[in-house]
């Protein structure tokens, strides 16, 4: 029962074994395997380039392992380490072999001896390191001690500075600007070399500065000077803008139905206020700039003499002079350099003659002739430039009614005077003693210079002779014309034909002269006093002239021979015209009057035809045939002259002696 | 020296004067480098306001002449408007502004 009662208790699912699977045997095999090893590990072989099987594996499994520290004492081990770590080990030993010394006393015994054998032994190596070494701590006595500090607590401190002055900058760089500033580079640059040459000059260096104080003035008017002459022009460009229109593009269409005549367009009117009681006494063109004109002010009666004025105009501004030179002595005439276009000549009442530059700020003549530098003792009737002499000295002649003709050269500071001719009434100088030869004198009153043929020239006098005269020499006449009953006004030479010239006067004639004959070409009578005669600068044919009674008469001897294309009057009754003067470009003309006035006229399209083209040329081969004849005449008749004229000087100059 | 100065500046004083005195000119300025009208012949409010308006015009202009050639400068400028024509010019920094009614 009892059994039973212990009877195994299986699980209801546990296999049912028969007897004799029970009785069966297993064998179970151990083998140093590890069953957990893996048996088909590969790794890829470069060499071969293929997957290989690793035949040997680590079958070792440890389960298992612990280090034992201990080391016998006896052992080879154990006393290489005693030997090593010296003492320590050993204190150690005898401290803990306390507890043994009841058990050995003998070893405990011999540990000590052995101590303190050791002991003795650091003792007199410490004694000779211990001067220099670091004191070793009490080996015996001596406890390692930590403790802890308050750590002080960490502080922030901040404070604000006043933040460095920021500025934004911008700019773009346009190329000008980098132009500037390298061309202000290379200035700065050039200066420093001057600098360091011219130190010796610095006393002009307080002059300099003075000036540079006054422009530095940042109120200074005068900066704009220039600017300001330049909008005085536009403005009177807006103002006159009609008249410009008129001078630059109107033409006269009514003259295709006028026929041959033709009219005059009255521009600009010229007047200075100060001039006033003045009259227009000399009038001319500037060369080089064909817009700019002198005018000579003074006065043509005798009772009324005083002073005088040189003004220049300019077409752009018609309403205020461009210069403006005051004269003691009313002014005569005037002429400007050709070349020199700053340089005018200018002849006075009183004799004078001077030279204004108008390069030199200034109110006075840059050369002006005295009485010691054989000014003339008469008034001046004309003055005319002349091309520079060989040492390039400027040069102009004058001619006066004291009787002479003179050469004025420009030598540094002062006018060198040499007479050229002495105007006698019959024409031979005569040589008797001084006084006698004042009744002979004969006044001159106009000149004009040939345009080819340098020495030529022609002298119109009081008496109404014209004297054709040569600068070489001085002792008579070439030709004598009876050209008219009165002064002559003017006497000029054509522009173009070498032989002709024209003349007019007050006898109410205009002459024209061919200079080879006695008699004139051609007379014309204007039935009034004529003031001033002038070749066109366009044609060899046109020609005008003005008259006191404020007549402008203009001719073309191609057209008609015999009457004016244009007879206008431009003035209110009762003025006179005193002269008139062809833009040496432009087709107009100016004329002045006797009160101060000076009137621009356009000429009509009938007034300047120029000559046909081919008869021009048939003209040009013409005139130089003329002036080879001329010239060949000139060496048959004169030169036997001069060769008389030589021997004759030499033999006065040996009676003399 | 001093007296040439003054006859300069005299000149030039009678210069402006004369465009002035010519009909048609309804007045001119004269600015200098700074842009601060010296010289007027106008009201205040009218000067400071041709003279700060055509300065920034004159400068725009000049540069852009001499961006396009930096050796070229600007020397006049003239601007003609439906009532009047605007005439200025820089020299040294300064500018001469002149306005004209042409038409009178």
């Amino acid at each position: 029962m009892m059994l039973d009662e212990w009877a195994l208790i299986k699980p209801a699912d546990q296999l049912e074994l028969t007897e004799a699977e029970l009785k069966e045997e297993i064998t179970r095999v151990l083998t140093a395997n590890n069953p957990h090893a893996p048996q088909n590990i590969v790794r890829w072989s470069f060499k071969e380039r293929t997957y290989k099987p690793i035949l040997v594996i680590d079958q070792l499994a440890v389960h298992f392992v612990m280090e034992g520290s201990l080391v016998h004492q006896d052992s080879d081990e154990g006393r290489r380490q005693m030997a090593k770590e010296g003492v320590l080990e050993e204190t150690l030993t005898v401290d803990t072999g306390v507890g043994f010394d009841e058990e050995e006393p003998e070893t405990s015994v011999k540990i000590n001896k052995h101590f303190a054998e050791l002991n003795s032994d650091i003792y007199s190596s410490a004694s000779k390191t211990d001067k220099k070494e670091l004191k070793i701590t009490n080996q015996f006595n001596f406890s390692e001690r930590a403790s802890q500090t308050l750590n002080n607590p960490l502080r922030d401190k901040s404070c604000h500075t006043e933040p460095p002055p920021r500025s934004n900058f911008s700019a773009t760089a346009t190329q000008w600007e980098i132009y500037d500033a390298y061309v202000e580079e290379l200035q700065k640059q050039e200066k420093n070399k001057e600098k360091q040459k011219a130190i010796q000059t610095k006393e002009n260096d307080d002059k300099s500065k003075k000036i540079m104080l006054m422009e530095t003035q940042s109120n200074d008017v005068t900066k704009v000077g220039k600017a300001a002459k330049i909008l005085e022009r536009m403005v009177n460009q807006n103002l006159f803008d009609d008249i410009i229109q008129d001078f630059k593009y109107f033409e006269d269409e009514s003259d295709e139905f006028r026929g041959q005549k033709g009219t005059l367009l009255p521009l600009w009117k010229f007047h200075y206020d100060k001039s006033r009681g003045l009259s227009v006494t000399a009038l001319c063109w500037n060369k080089k700039y064909q817009d700019l004109f002198a005018v000579g002010m003074g006065s043509y009666d005798f009772n009324k003499q005083g002073h005088g004025m040189l003004v220049f105009y300019t077409l752009k501004n018609p309403s205020f002079p461009e210069y403006i030179y005051l004269t003691t002595s009313g002014v005569l005439c005037l002429d400007i350099h050709d070349q020199h276009s700053y340089l005018v000549a200018v002849g006075f009442y009183d004799g004078c003659v001077a030279v204004y530059n108008l390069k030199q700020k200034g109110a006075e003549p840059v050369y002006k002739s005295t009485a010691k530098t054989g000014k003339h003792t008469d008034p001046v009737w004309q003055v005319h430039w002349q091309n520079d002499d060989m040492d390039n000295n400027h040069n102009f002649y004058s001619v006066s009614s004291d009787g002479r003709v003179v050469s004025w050269t420009l030598v540094k500071n002062e006018l060198v005077f040499t007479d050229i001719i002495r105007l006698t009434l019959n024409g031979v100088i005569s040589e008797g003693p001084e006084g006698a030869q004042q009744p002979y004198i004969a006044c001159g009153t106009a000149f004009d210079f040939h345009k080819q043929i340098d020495y030529l020239f022609l002298v119109g006098t009081e008496e109404g002779k014209i004297h054709k005269c040569s600068k070489t020499y001085s002792s008579q006449f070439l030709e004598t014309y009876d050209a008219h009953s009165m002064a002559v006004d003017t006497v000029k030479w054509n522009h173009y034909h070498p032989k002709v010239f024209i003349s007019c006067s007050s006898d109410w004639t205009v002459k024209i002269w061919d200079h080879t004959i006695n008699t004139p070409v051609f007379t014309f009578d204007l039935n009034v006093a004529v003031g001033d005669v002038s070749w066109a600068p366009y044609s060899s044919t046109v020609f005008a002239a003005v008259t006191t009674d404020g007549t402008v008469h203009v001719f073309d001897l191609s057209i008609n021979k015999y009457e004016a294309l244009c007879q206008q009057s431009v003035v209110a009754k009762k003025t006179k015209l005193t002269h008139l003067e062809f833009n040496p470009i432009h087709p107009i003309i100016i004329v002045g009057d006797d009160r101060g006035y000076i009137i621009s006229l356009k000429l009509s399209p009938n007034l300047r035809k120029e000559p046909k083209v081919r008869a021009v040329q048939s003209f040009q081969t013409r005139i130089s045939a003329d002036l080879q004849n001329y010239i060949l005449f000139r060496e048959d008749k004169v030169m036997p002259d001069i060769h008389y004229s030589g021997p004759t000087k030499h033999g006065r100059k040996q009676m003399a002696h | 020296m001093y007296l040439f100065y003054f006859a300069l500046q005299a000149e030039v004083e009678e210069t402006l004067k004369r465009i002035e005195a010519h009909k048609g000119v309804i007045g001119t300025i004269v600015v200098n480098a700074e842009g601060i009208p010296i010289r007027t012949t106008l009201d205040n409010s009218t000067t400071v306001q041709y003279a700060g308006l055509l300065r920034h015009l004159t400068m725009k202009a000049r540069s852009t002449v001499r961006d396009i050639d930096p050796q070229n400068d600007l020397t006049f400028l003239r601007i003609r408007s439906k009532k009047h024509e605007i005439m200025v010019a820089p020299e040294n920094d300064f500018l001469l502004i002149v306005i004209q009614n042409p038409c009178e």
